[in-house]
Order: structure tokens, then sequence, then C-alpha cells
């Protein structure tokens, strides 16, 4: 077991609330219908192959892209096309989305075989066709980062078992489940990539995961186990490389040019599941906690399944709801509909009772400048705060803003309760216009 | 409980969810615990004149922040108990024998020219009690410097400081060390006792309300730069008495730490630190003040937007 070798900057530290730390995951059943969005990805959309009235099985890829970043789109249950049509999205984007009818049979399609070994390309390939992302919440293609351009070099896998949001566990309980499946899709990776040496990152509020994966990987002296601090966004990935390797990934460019290439414990483990069955990413381990759920769990949810559904699934809520999050606190989407549907990059769903889901009016800035130490990337956010609200935003640029991660340090210190990451996202959003504009 | 029935409106909105639970009145809370040790050793050297003092400039604050809100018709903020703050400070920056009068003119300038014209809470761009001060000390220079001798009430020739540059002075005693440091010296009212203002500093450290950066490079630059000058010959300076007496402690770490008035970055706090050290020394040895302490702070109180504006760091990863 290693030690990190540097500390993130900044940081702050959260109420853990891993309350759902020993609770196994429970299997929650086939929903009535699921709605399936095209759109669960970093990169281009995909678009329906499928048609309405068409049946589909378990599987089946329903929606696929031609382009080089993308990743195809599976059905999670059998039944029938009822409808497809563009709907609004929590980010504010209307995506198209497959909405199918459940026949309550889920017949596994034709089409879904272990992959083929030893063939290096078939096997990213493969896992280009099973649909992965990142499954940490970033959501970018697993394929296009196990087959990085020739000139780089990656020297190191990183395996990013933080988990450093609060409430959230499913990485936790993949960790605690399958020990086993995490360590071979670790090997699976090394062997893609080649890449000689791997080190998975673990916060320390985590012993129990750290003890059964150290049991896995005894005798083994290509992987490692480091037990990072535990403190939030110590799982952020420049962070987590950081504190890894003491390497910084510099402005605007890729782990892999320091030569380092992460993934999260449940895509890892994902892919170790994919050799054995072939099935694609259809289903995702989730946590359904906050103040307002009757029953936390964690539990294991068909993508598409709408989230009135899960909730119902978790006794319903215990007091009136004020907020429903998609992710951690600290990162994840507010949703406004009980409609939206468990997709990809979820690991987490809260529900905030309306007493804790409103934050405190705004007043001036006093300048205290906590929000500058407890920034990890070193910047300043209260400078971000009064450009955006000025509508100078070209200054934001001058001032690193395109560097912000969005993780809420800021905002959670700000004793003035200002909305910093709200004004870094407008002025962010401004400044791509200005670029587009001068194009 | 069915979901159906309970989610008529949910609150949308950025990320993050969750807010730690600090407040702009914790803070200033915080900031008024820390000041109750140097209250008391206020009232102990120099009594009912003290709790006169503390308690005219402490009203005419926060009554002066309400009638500024009523008149400019904006929510009244005297709840964020950043008026307090500035009263009880400004009351520890006079001299005992004030007359009260006075003291309430200083409190309402702080607050009404210095704080709210300049748009309130976070907004001023020096410190409103040491700009208040400064304020009495050039409209009634006598009554800013009659001083009192501490436990007895009479009327004091000099602070330890104008002992020290011998003006006007000669041959009136040095205190010792250990009555600047529990405080039994003439002077301003929360200024003398060191003792007293380190517990306070203490309290603020471990709160986290204040950081290390301002008093250390402040006193660490006042001690350097006494040794070295201080004395007939250089490297001969008194450095202990430099820093306990006057208002240098007081100054390190409860006014040269005021938030909009200081810089943002720790690099910067330890340029503005360095440059409040420089500027004490030189006004105590070679100026026309014994004491330099608020101009120092006050003139580089004005240098804290270029400070800023030259020390943006590189972000994480950055060029």
């Amino acid at each position: 077991m290693g030690k990190p070798v540097k500390s993130i900057r900044g940081g702050v530290s959260i109420p853990h609330h891993k309350n759902t730390e020993n609770y196994a995951t429970e299997i929650m059943g086939v929903p009535r219908r699921v709605i399936i969005p095209m759109v669960q990805h970093i990169g281009a959309p995909c678009q329906p192959i499928v048609q309405k009235g068409d049946l589909v099985k378990v599987g089946q890829k329903i929606g696929s892209s031609s382009a080089a970043i993308s990743s195809p789109v599976h059905s999670s249950v059998s039944g029938t096309v009822v409808d497809i049509r563009p709907i609004l999205y929590a980010g504010g984007t209307e995506v198209i989305s497959v909405e199918i009818e459940s026949d309550g049979t889920q017949q596994v399609h034709e089409s879904v075989q272990p992959p083929q070994l030893g063939d290096r390309e078939a096997l990213i390939n493969a896992i280009r066709e099973s649909g992965l992302v990142g499954l940490g919440g970033a959501g970018f293609p697993t394929a296009v980062k196990l087959s990085p351009p020739k000139d780089k070099k990656l020297d190191l896998l990183i395996i990013n078992g933080a988990e450093c949001e609060s409430y959230i566990t499913s990485d936790y309980r993949e960790m605690i489940e399958n020990p086993d499946s995490v360590i071979e899709g670790v090997r699976i990776i090394m062997e893609l990539t080649g890449i000689p040496k791997a080190l998975i990152g673990i916060e320390s509020n985590k012993p129990e995961a750290i003890r059964l994966l150290s049991e896995r990987i005894a005798g083994d002296k290509a992987i490692d186990i480091i037990t990072l601090k535990t403190r939030y966004p110590q799982g952020g990935e420049k962070q987590l490389i950081y504190a890894v390797t003491g390497r910084k990934v510099p402005t605007g460019r890729l782990p892999s040019d320091v030569g380092v290439l992460v993934h999260n414990v449940a895509t890892v483990s994902f892919i170790a599941g994919f050799v054995k069955t072939g099935m694609p990413l259809i289903k995702k381990k989730v946590t359904v906690d906050g103040p307002a759920i009757a029953t936390p769990k964690n539990v294991e949810i068909l993508i598409g399944t709408p989230i009135r559904e899960v909730f119902d699934f978790c006794g319903g809520f215990s007091g009136k709801p004020g907020k429903i999050i998609m992710g951690g606190p600290m990162m994840g989407v507010a949703q406004f509909s009980l409609e939206n549907t468990v997709i990809k990059q979820t690991n987490a769903l809260l529900v905030f009772t309306e007493e804790i889901a409103r934050i405190p009016a705004e007043i001036a800035c006093i300048k205290c400048s906590r929000c500058v130490a407890a920034c990890p990337m070193n910047l300043l956010p209260l400078y971000f705060n009064a450009c955006t609200e000025k509508g100078m935003f070209k200054r934001l640029q001058d001032l690193h803003v395109l560097d912000c991660i969005e993780c809420g340090c800021c905002s959670y210190v700000c004793p003035s309760a200002r909305r910093l990451v709200q004004s870094i996202r407008y002025g962010k959003a401004e400044l791509r216009k200005l670029a587009q504009e001068v194009k | 409980m069915r979901v159906e029935q309970n989610t008529n409106i949910l609150i949308a909105g950025s990320s993050p969810h969750l807010k730690s639970d600090s407040t702009a009145r914790k803070i200033m809370l915080d900031v008024i615990i820390a000041m109750l040790p140097v209250t008391a050793a206020a009232i102990y050297f120099f009594g009912i004149k003290a709790v006169l003092v503390i308690a005219v400039t402490t009203a005419a604050c926060v009554l002066a922040e309400f009638i500024m809100n009523k008149i400019m018709k904006k929510p009244v903020t005297i709840g964020d108990l950043s008026a307090v703050v500035t009263g009880m400070l400004l009351a520890f920056n006079l001299p005992p024998n004030i007359p009260l009068w006075m003291a309430a003119v200083g409190g309402a300038f702080a607050i009404i020219v210095v704080k709210q014209l300049f748009g309130g809470l976070g907004m001023n761009f020096i410190n409103p009690a040491l700009s208040a001060r400064a304020f009495l000390m050039a409209s009634w220079p006598v009554a800013m410097t009659t001083w009192t001798e501490p436990l007895v009430d009479t009327i004091s020739s000099a602070t330890p400081l104008a002992i020290l540059k011998g003006s006007e002075t000669a041959g009136v005693a040095l205190p010792s060390l250990l009555s600047l440091f529990t405080g039994s010296v003439a002077g301003s009212l929360g200024e003398t006792s060191a003792l007293a203002i380190l517990i306070g500093a203490a309290y603020m450290l471990v709160r986290r309300v204040i950081t290390f950066e301002i008093p250390t490079a402040y006193i660490g630059t006042v001690a350097l730069t006494s040794w070295v000058l201080g004395g007939s010959t250089l490297f001969t300076g008194n450095v202990l008495y430099h820093l306990l007496a006057g208002g240098l402690m007081l100054g390190a770490f409860f006014m040269a730490t005021d938030y909009p008035t200081s810089p943002i970055t720790a690099r910067g706090k330890i340029v503005f630190g360095i440059g409040c050290g420089l500027l004490t020394t030189i006004i105590r040895l070679y100026g026309g003040y014994p004491e330099g302490v608020c101009y120092s702070i006050l003139i580089m109180n004005l240098t804290v937007p270029l400070i800023d504006k030259f020390l943006i760091p590189k972000s994480f990863g950055g060029e």
C-alpha cells in the first residue's frame, strides 16, 4: 500500500454522509417503460436506429453515431418502441430519446456475445460498441481513452476510487461487492494499453475497500493501492494525478500528456464483466439517499428507468422534497421532473428537504478570500463573480476561468453565500458565445 | 408515502447544492469574541472610561449604519455585526481620556464616509476604524495624544514609543517589558496589552477567521528592521520593545487583516504585511510621529488593488 506523493491544493472538508456504505446493492425490477436519451456521454449525439413499433431486446443497439468521439446506446429491456421524441433534460438541452414499453420477459438480443479476446483492436472496438463511458460522472467514451495517439507514451494507469463526494457510495459498494472484477478490469486495461504500472487511489475513509483490494493484489508488483487523504475534490482527475504522481496536467491538456491514463473503478469493473458476458452498458449502480428519502439504498437500476420509480422502490419520500439531485451534492445536477431517467453517468439520486435545499440569500462579497484558499485550481473565484456581474467576460479569460473544474468548493465556503459556480458557468458560456462570434 | 403526491415544486439551480454553515455574521461574531480579552484588559487598566468609549463608538457606528441604510433605502445591515466590529476597533485606537462626543464623531465618520458612501459591507477601500482615528488625529490632535497612566488615571507624559523616540520626553524612564506585555502602560485603549491581543489573535487563527500571513510578515518585518536600524548603531535595535510597544500587535492581528482592505492571495498578503512593517519602522524611526502603525496600514490599504492586480496566481497546471 502506498501513500500519495503530494497534497491537493485547497479543497474543503465536506460532511461525508456515507449513510449507505453498508447497504448491499439491491436489484430493482424491470420498469414498465424506459426512456433512453441518445446523448449520455461527452461527444457526438447518437441517432436512433430503431423506429416506432419496433420490437427490441435487452442489449440491442438502438442508437449510434459514426463520429470518432461518441458512444452507442442500447436497450435495457425487451419490448416495443412506443415513441421517439425530443425530451428536455436538466442541462437545459433537448435530446432525442427512445421510449420503450417493456414486455417483462427481458429476452437478451442475439448480438450479445462475449467479445473475442487476444486481438487488441477487436477488444477495444468491442468496448466501444458496449457503450461504455467513464462512469465516474464525466461520461467520456472509454474506448477513445484506450486508444491514445501513438506519440503519447503512457507509463501509469490510475484507477479512481476516491469517491470524494458526499452521500455517494456506489463506487465503494462496487469495490466491496466485486473486488475481483475491479482488479481483473485493471489487468485487462494494462494489457490492452501496454501500461506497466497501475495505482488505485482510494480515500482513507474507505478502509474496507482498501483491505479487500489489497488482498486481491498481494504479490502483484504491477498494481498498488494509494490511500488518499479524505478531502474534496480528491477525485478530480487533475487533483488525483497530482496526489498520486506529483505530475501537473497543463492547462488545456489531457492526462495522456503527462503519461497517465485515468479510469474510474466502476468503469474497469464493467470491462471485466463485459469480457465475460458481452452485455453492453444497460444498468447502473446508484446510491439513492438524502434526508427526504424514506429508505436509502444502493440500487442496481436499468438505464432509462424514470427516477420516480426509483424513489418508489426506496419507499418514497419521507418528507416534502425540495430538491432532487442526480449525482453528488457538490457537482450533481438538480432535476426538475420525476420523469427524467437514470442514464449512464448517474451514480447517485439524492432528495433534499426544502430546508437544506434552500441556499441562504446572497449578501455582498466581504473579500474574505476563503474561495481563493479553497480553490483546488488556484483561481480567484470572487473576481469571476464580480467580472460576470459587470459583464467583463473577456477579463474572465485573463483570470484563467477556463481552468475552473466547477467542483463547488468556492461556493461551499462562501460566507456571503454568493453563487460563484453559477456565475462562472454563465461567464464561460458567454465566453464561448464571444468566441463563436469571432469565428 | 407514494411519490406522486409531493412534488409540485422542485428547487433547481446550479451546483453545489451544499453550503458550509459559515456566514459573514458568524465571522464578525468570532472577531467580537476575539476582542473580548482586549476589552477586558482595557477596562482593567483604564476603568469606566474604557467602558464609556467602547460603548459610545460602538453605538455611534451601529446607529450611523442604521441611519445610512434608511436614507439610502437599502436593507438594514446592522445584523451582520460588522458595524459593531468597527466601533470596538475604533475605541481600541483611541486614548482613554478622549471626549465622548469626539469618539462618537469618529464612529460616524468611519461608517458614513468610509464604509457606506463607498458601498457598504466589503466595499470600503481603507480600514474604517483606522481612517476614523486618522481623521480624529487631524481634527483634534491634542485630545488624541493626551494619555493617561494605567490603573491610576493621571495624565501621563508619554507613551512608551514617545519615550523611546525621546523627543520631548528626556529623562522619563521606559516601562519594563513585562508592563508592555501585560499592558500596564499608557496608550490607546486596546493596544497596550500584548497578552490580551495575542489571546484574541490565537482564537481568530484557530477559528480561521484570519490567516497567519499578514501578521507574520508584518511583525517579522518590524522585528527585522527595528533590530537593524533601531539602535544607535546598526544591529542593536531593541526588537522586543518595538514589537510590544505601541499599536503593532493590535494592528497586525486586528487591523491589517481586515478583509476588504487586504490582498486576497497568500503571496499578496505577505507583500502587504512586509509593506506595513517597513512603513511602520520608517515612521517610528524617522517620521514625525512616535507611532506608525495606523498610517502604514492605511497607506498599504491603498496599494491592495495594485498588489492583487500584479499577483494573479498561475492556475494549477497553468503557464
